[in-house]
């Protein structure tokens, strides 16, 4: 059995990984494009490869891509704001006071306890389906871990890192920003891309619920319209944004981390 | 003691303001209905329209879409931490494909696979599947090698290698992932119901309050996910250390 061969590094794998890794989706696609040439799918069930790349560039065309990608992308940027400004606060004002903790924990982790899904209705029923629900269910959805992890972060700052600020006497102020936020630094950010992370999954749930724009609207309408490759070529760009969203958070935390380490 | 009263305050106060606001005319009772409302549409709901069915079905969906979800990416997670081929070969479009926020693939799913509940139970599976596979692949992979070693000294056979060294070393992460499944695969339910709203289920009860515009029966409806989602959360955590209690010991 190879599974449990010891790994011998050179020998065991002769192409580069990215050679290799390429392999599986270039055996799905050829047998993606033979099912659709031999008409073993419907093409209302799977359209050919090329139909969804020419969808792609078609809406690419047309502007309509570049239009509900902004769209998209505006509201993650907006309700992510909002969301991680709201957490930070609450994060850093229950990691410095006990106090606070006490009074506002419960009712926050009862608030948390719903997934953003759940919130979608009421939210619907209390300020309708314009912008302010879609930034609304966003926010929501960064609020709580960056909440969390800001408060966690905070907690976990050595005890001895306060004492030194102390003996320097170090207002409450000089403590937060120049002691206690850049030693919290690590897992805040950690907070801050499950955040996002949560804001554009939101976002598609927001979109497919209420919407006339945005990405996720352009899967209803592929899906009314009965358009696989509209919807195939709007779940691809989904997943490429949200990607990249998520390697820019990667890309300033080590940047931060740098900073921090030199 | 003092600190759980602390607690009490805010949920407290924001229940009077509600009463208030509610019976005072402060604001539309259509919007924010009185509290005593909302407890009689539970008990109308229960005893007339079939509640605890709903909640029922909600929840033996969950449960067959995890099941199904957890034991597929046991195995596909144990396949791909231990073979450096499956590694290379699948993983990259695993992790290609997960980049899809998991609720943009209803559509599709709805599609191929009928807006019945197979579908819901197959999206259920997919929300399970994703988080058992990376944990798994992850603790498997982190056994260690020297272990490993030994076990072939002392000529364990390979099944014997996998189930008495690789997967107990890889029990907390497993144990994490599906964790983590337990909530996704909840998630997945409401979503399912949301978006392929053929029978019974409590997401389709809050969605049916919304188009009546019937602010009680979605509360209701939100307070049940809360609880339900707590109570999941609850017994996956216990769930979880009683796994890693060797790790202690």
């Amino acid at each position: 059995m190879r599974a449990v061969s010891l790994p011998s590094p050179a020998a065991s794998l002769a192409f580069p990984p990215a050679v290799i890794a390429l392999l599986f989706p270039a055996f799905l696609l050829v047998m993606w494009s033979l099912a659709a040439r031999l008409g073993w799918l419907p093409p209302q069930i799977l359209p050919a490869p090329g139909e969804v790349g020419s969808a792609l560039v078609e809406l690419a065309h047309s502007g309509d891509l570049l239009h509900d990608t902004g769209i998209s992308l505006l509201r993650v940027i907006e309700g992510f704001a909002a969301g991680c400004a709201l957490g930070l606060l609450l994060g850093i004002a229950m990691g410095l006071s006990p106090t606070v903790e006490d009074y506002v924990r419960p009712l926050f982790t009862a608030f948390a306890q719903v997934p953003t899904l759940g919130w979608i209705p009421l939210l619907m029923l209390l300020v309708g389906i314009g912008e302010g629900l879609k930034i609304l269910v966003i926010a929501k959805a960064a609020f709580v871990p960056v909440t969390l992890n800001t408060l966690a972060g905070i907690r976990a700052v050595p005890s001895h890192y306060a004492e030194v600020g102390a003996l320097f006497r170090f207002s409450r102020w000089q403590m937060l920003s120049k002691v206690v936020l850049p030693a919290a630094v690590a897992p805040i950010f950690t907070g801050l891309r499950y955040g996002l992370t949560h804001s554009w999954n939101a976002l598609v749930a927001v979109e497919l619920l209420a919407s006339a724009e945005g990405l996720g609207y352009l899967l209803v309408w592929g899906r009314q319209m009965f358009w696989l490759d509209t919807m195939m070529a709007a779940m691809a760009v989904i997943g490429v944004v949200g990607f990249l969203l998520d390697r820019v958070m990667a890309a300033l935390e080590l940047r931060l981390q740098r900073w921090r380490l030199a | 003691m003092r600190r759980a009263l602390r607690g009490t305050v805010l949920p407290v106060a924001l229940l009077v303001v509600w009463e208030i606001a509610s019976h005072g005319g402060l604001v539309d009772p259509r919007i924010l209905p009185p509290i005593e409302r909302v407890a009689r549409t539970a008990i109308d709901q229960v005893a007339n329209h079939g509640l605890l069915g709903d909640l029922g079905f909600s929840l033996l969906r969950d449960m067959i879409g995890f099941a199904l979800g957890t034991l597929a990416g046991l195995a596909a997670g144990t396949v791909l931490g231990l073979s450096r081929v499956a590694d290379r070969l699948f993983m990259p479009t695993f992790n290609g494909l997960r980049q899809i926020a998991i609720l943009a693939w209803i559509p599709l799913i709805a599609i191929w696979f009928g807006m019945g509940e197979v579908a819901k139970i197959v999206f259920i599976m997919a929300a399970a599947f994703i988080p058992v596979v990376l944990n798994t692949h992850e603790g498997v992979r982190s056994a260690s090698a020297q272990l490993v070693e030994v076990a072939r000294t002392l000529t364990f056979t390979p099944w014997q290698i996998v189930t008495r060294l690789y997967l107990p070393a890889a029990l907390p992460s497993i144990a994490t992932g599906v964790h983590l499944a337990l909530i996704y695969a909840w998630v997945a339910s409401i979503g399912s119901e949301y978006f392929m709203t053929v029978g019974p289920g409590i997401g389709g009860m809050i969605i049916a309050g919304r188009e009546r515009f019937e602010m009680d029966l979605v509360m209701l409806g939100i307070l049940i996910l809360g609880l339900v989602g707590y109570l999941i959360n609850r017994s996956a955590s216990l769930l979880e250390a009683w796994l890693s209690r060797w790790q202690r010991a």
